[in-house]
C-alpha cells in the first residue's frame, strides 16, 4: 500500500512537473532605469493572469548590451525573452537562429508594417520581435525660466537661436545642457533630433539608402552646421560632460534647454522641481512642414533556444495586448506605444510629445536601417562625427565628407 | 650495472593540478584564439580557414589599419607615461620609506598602496567626479590657490585626454613599484652599506652608487611588469571614456579596439575573427617586448650575491 502510494507520488511529481509547475521566464533587457516599474506593475499584472508562469525582468548596462547579450546567446545562457534593438542588431540574431519568428503570433495584427518593419526581414516576411515602443526627439524646457525671462517656445531656428542668446546674456542659467564626453547625445539628440527638417523625414532618408542623396548633400551637412552652432551654448567643459551630468545640469534647474529624447520624461518629472515643457525642434520658417524622429526603439522577441517557448509566446502574446500597451505608455510615460490601439496617457509632457505625431510628419533615424550594416559602422561614425563637430575640432563639411567616404567603401548604392 | 633510478612521479604529481588549470585557462585559450584569427565567415556563415589574411586586413587595410596604429601609439604614450612618471616616483617613495628616521612609515606605504587594491570602476568613476568641469572638486581647489585658468576638462580635450588617463593609473598603481623596490632595499645587507659608510659615501651618492645598481634587476622586472599590464589595459579607459575611447579616439589603446572589434558596439556587431587578429597582434607586440628584456637586458644586468 504505502509502496504504491510513494510510486504514486513519485510519479505525479515527475509527470506533475511539467504540466503544472511553474516556468519561469528570464527577460533580457537593456532598459536597467525600468526595473522597478516591470517588478511593481507589469510582471504583476502578467502574473495575475497566468499564476503559473512567473517572469523575471534582468537588465543590463545600456552600453553593455548588445555585446553582453550577443555572447550569453552564443554560449546559450541567454533568458527566454530578449529585448529587441531595432533593425540590424535583431535581424542579425534573427539570421543566425538566436530569436524565434513570431509571425504567427495572434497579436501581431496590431501592428501597422510601419511599427514592425524595425523587427523584420528586409522582405518583410518574417517578424521577430513584438514591437513595445517609440520614442520621440525634441527639446524639453524649464518653463518656469522660460516665463522669468520672458521667452516664448520657440518654433523656428531663428527664434531658437534668439531665445538661446537671451538665456546667455541673462546668465542666470546655461542655455543649453549637453555635453560631449558620452559622444552619443550630439548623435542621437543633436544630429538625429535636428537633422528630420533638413533631410525631410523619411523622404530623405530613403533617398540616402537608394543610394539617391549623398551624406555630403547640403541638406545632410546642414544639421552638422546647426550642431557647431550650439557649442556656444553650452555649459563650460561641456567637453568633459558626462549624458548624466547634463540631466542633472537640467532638473537642478541649471540648465534652460535639454535636447531629448522622450525617454527622460519618467526620469525629469520624478527629478526636476520647476515646470516642464517640450517643443519639437525647430523649422526654417514659420509654417514649414516639420519632422520629427519617432524612432521605433524598443521591442521584445523570444529565444530560440528557450526551453519554455509555450510560455514565452504566452508573455509575448499579452505584450501584444491593448492592455500591455496602455501599462507601459502610462507607467513610462515617454515611450509612446506602436499598438494600432489608440493608448490614453496622463502624463502632459507625454501627451505634448505625442501630439507632434499628427501635425509633424514623422520619420526614424536616419543611420540605423540598412546604412549602418558594414564597416565603418555609419551610426558609430556619427557619433564621432557628430560630437567633433560639436567640439569644433572638424568642420561640419569634413565630418560629412568622412561619413560619405565611410559608408561609400562598402555600401554599394552610394558607390 | 648501476640500479635504474626510480621513476619520480611525485613530482608530476605534484605540477599536474597548476598545469591542468594553466593549460585550462591560458594555454587553450589562447591557441584558441590565435587559431580563430586565421579563419573568417563566408557569405552563407561557414567558417573557412583564411590564412593570414585577417591580419593583412588589418595592416594593409586604411581603415582598419589607421585605427591600429593610432592605438598603439597611443597605448606606447600611455606606456612612456608610466615609465617616466609612476616607476621613478615608485622609487623615491621607496627610498623615502626605508629611511629609518622617518616617522609613521607604515601610515604612508598603506596609505600610498590602497588605491592599488581599488577597482577600476571606483577609481574611474572618483577621478571623473574630482576632475569634472561641474560638480569637481578640481577646479575649486585651483580656484582656491588662484590657478583657475589652468583648468581644462581634461577628460575631454584630445590633447590632454589620454595623458590624464595615464596619470590616473599612476596614481592607482604607483604602490606596486614601490613595494617591490622598498623589498629590494631592506634586502640590502647592512655591512654593504656600513662598508660604503667607511669609505665616505653617504646620502645621495650611496643610494645612486650602492644601491641603485643593487635593486636595478628588481626595477627591471617592475618595468616589464608594467609593460604587459599596460598593453593589455582596457578597464580605466572603458570606465572613464567608453567603448569609443573618445574624444575623437585620442584615448583609443588596444583593449578597447580589441573590445570594440571583437563584441561588437551599438549598431556594430562584433567580429569574432578580425577581433581574433588584434588579440593576436596584441599578443604577438607582448610577446616581442618580453624576449627584448629576457634577451637583451635581463641576461646583461650584473647581479651580486652577497
Amino acid at each position: 500500500m504505502t509502496k504504491t502510494f510513494k510510486l504514486a507520488l513519485l510519479t505525479s511529481t515527475l509527470l506533475g512537473s511539467a504540466a503544472f509547475a511553474e516556468t519561469t521566464l528570464t527577460i533580457e533587457s537593456w532598459r536597467n532605469d525600468d526595473l522597478t516599474i516591470w517588478q511593481d506593475t507589469i510582471i504583476p499584472a502578467f502574473e495575475a493572469q497566468h499564476p503559473d508562469i512567473k517572469v523575471v525582468f534582468a537588465p543590463s548596462a545600456p552600453a553593455e548590451y548588445n555585446a553582453a547579450l550577443n555572447s550569453k546567446l552564443a554560449a546559450g545562457s541567454a533568458g527566454d525573452l530578449i529585448t529587441c534593438r531595432p533593425f540590424d542588431a535583431s535581424l542579425e540574431l534573427y539570421n543566425q537562429g538566436h530569436l524565434a519568428d513570431l509571425s504567427g503570433l495572434a497579436s501581431m495584427a496590431n501592428f501597422s508594417p510601419v511599427a514592425k518593419s524595425a523587427w523584420q526581414t528586409d522582405d518583410a516576411t518574417a517578424t521577430f520581435c513584438v514591437p513595445m515602443a517609440s520614442v520621440i526627439h525634441g527639446f524639453i524646457y524649464n518653463a518656469d525660466a522660460f516665463e522669468a525671462l520672458g521667452i516664448a517656445v520657440p518654433t523656428t531656428t531663428e527664434e531658437f537661436y534668439a531665445a538661446l542668446d537671451k538665456i546667455k546674456a541673462d546668465g542666470t542659467y546655461i542655455p543649453m545642457a549637453m555635453g560631449t564626453n558620452d559622444q552619443w547625445e550630439a548623435a542621437t539628440m543633436g544630429y538625429n533630433n535636428i537633422g528630420p527638417n533638413f533631410w525631410k523625414g523619411e523622404e530623405g532618408r530613403l533617398a540616402l539608402i537608394a543610394g539617391e542623396q549623398k551624406l555630403t548633400d547640403p541638406q545632410w551637412v546642414a544639421p552638422f552646421a546647426e550642431l557647431a552652432r550650439w557649442k556656444d551654448y553650452l555649459g563650460d567643459g561641456f567637453e568633459a560632460q558626462t549624458y548624466p551630468d547634463s540631466q542633472n545640469l537640467f532638473t537642478l534647474g541649471r540648465a534652460a534647454i535639454y535636447p531629448a529624447g522622450s525617454w527622460e520624461i519618467s526620469g525629469f518629472n520624478t527629478q526636476a522641481g520647476f515646470k516642464m515643457g517640450a517643443f519639437p525642434p525647430p523649422v526654417a520658417a514659420a509654417g514649414d512642414t516639420c519632422y520629427i524622429s519617432d524612432h521605433t526603439d524598443i521591442a521584445i522577441g523570444m529565444n530560440a533556444a528557450s526551453p519554455n517557448a509555450e510560455a514565452a509566446k504566452v508573455f509575448l502574446d499579452w505584450v501584444g495586448s491593448p492592455e500591455f500597451a496602455t501599462l507601459y505608455a502610462n507607467a513610462l510615460p515617454g515611450f509612446f506605444s506602436l499598438n494600432a490601439t489608440p493608448v490614453e496617457m496622463a502624463d502632459p509632457l507625454a501627451q505634448e510629445f505625442v501630439s507632434w505625431r499628427s501635425k509633424c510628419q514623422s520619420t526614424i533615424r536616419s543611420t540605423y536601417q540598412i546604412l549602418s550594416r558594414g564597416t565603418p559602422n555609419l551610426e558609430n561614425e556619427t557619433w564621432n562625427a557628430s560630437a567633433n563637430v560639436i567640439r569644433g575640432t572638424e568642420t561640419p563639411e569634413d565630418a560629412a565628407k568622412r561619413l560619405q567616404d565611410g559608408l561609400a567603401t562598402w555600401y554599394a548604392p552610394q558607390q | 650495472m648501476a640500479a635504474r633510478k626510480p621513476v619520480r612521479w611525485h613530482i608530476a604529481v605534484f605540477l599536474a593540478p597548476a598545469v591542468m588549470v594553466y593549460t585550462a585557462l591560458m594555454i587553450i585559450p589562447l591557441f584558441g584564439t590565435l587559431f580563430q584569427s586565421l579563419m573568417n565567415e563566408t557569405e552563407g556563415g561557414d567558417r573557412v580557414f583564411v590564412g593570414l589574411q585577417n591580419f593583412a586586413t588589418l595592416f594593409g587595410d586604411a581603415l582598419w589599419s589607421d585605427a591600429f596604429w593610432n592605438a598603439l601609439g597611443n597605448n606606447a604614450w600611455f606606456f612612456v607615461i608610466h615609465m617616466a612618471v609612476q616607476n621613478p616616483i615608485g622609487i623615491a617613495l621607496a627610498a623615502i620609506l626605508s629611511t629609518p628616521r622617518l616617522r609613521m612609515a607604515a601610515f604612508y606605504r598603506t596609505a600610498i598602496f590602497i588605491p592599488t587594491i581599488l577597482s577600476f570602476v571606483i577609481v574611474g568613476f572618483v577621478w571623473k567626479l574630482i576632475l569634472s568641469p561641474i560638480w569637481g572638486i578640481a577646479p575649486g581647489m585651483l580656484d582656491a590657490v588662484g590657478l583657475k585658468f589652468l583648468f581644462a576638462p581634461w577628460l575631454g580635450k584630445e590633447e590632454y585626454a589620454l595623458t590624464t588617463l595615464a596619470l590616473i593609473s599612476v596614481w592607482q598603481f604607483v604602490g606596486i613599484p614601490m613595494m617591490l623596490i622598498y623589498a629590494a632595499l631592506l634586502s640590502i645587507p647592512d655591512e654593504v652599506i656600513e662598508a660604503s659608510e667607511m669609505d665616505g659615501i653617504t646620502g645621495w651618492s650611496q643610494f645612486w652608487k650602492i644601491k641603485l645598481p643593487l635593486i636595478l634587476p628588481a626595477i627591471g622586472i617592475i618595468s616589464i611588469l608594467t609593460f604587459v599590464g599596460n598593453f593589455n589595459a582596457f578597464d580605466l579607459i572603458y570606465v572613464a571614456q567608453g567603448a569609443l575611447a573618445g574624444p575623437d579616439f585620442s584615448t583609443d589603446i588596444l583593449g578597447t579596439f580589441l573590445y570594440r572589434t571583437f563584441f561588437g558596439f551599438q549598431l556594430q556587431l562584433g567580429d569574432p575573427y578580425m577581433g581574433s587578429a588584434i588579440a593576436g597582434a596584441m599578443f604577438g607586440i607582448i610577446l616581442l617586448g618580453v624576449c627584448v628584456y629576457l634577451f637583451g637586458i635581463q641576461t646583461r644586468l650584473r647581479r651580486y650575491q652577497f
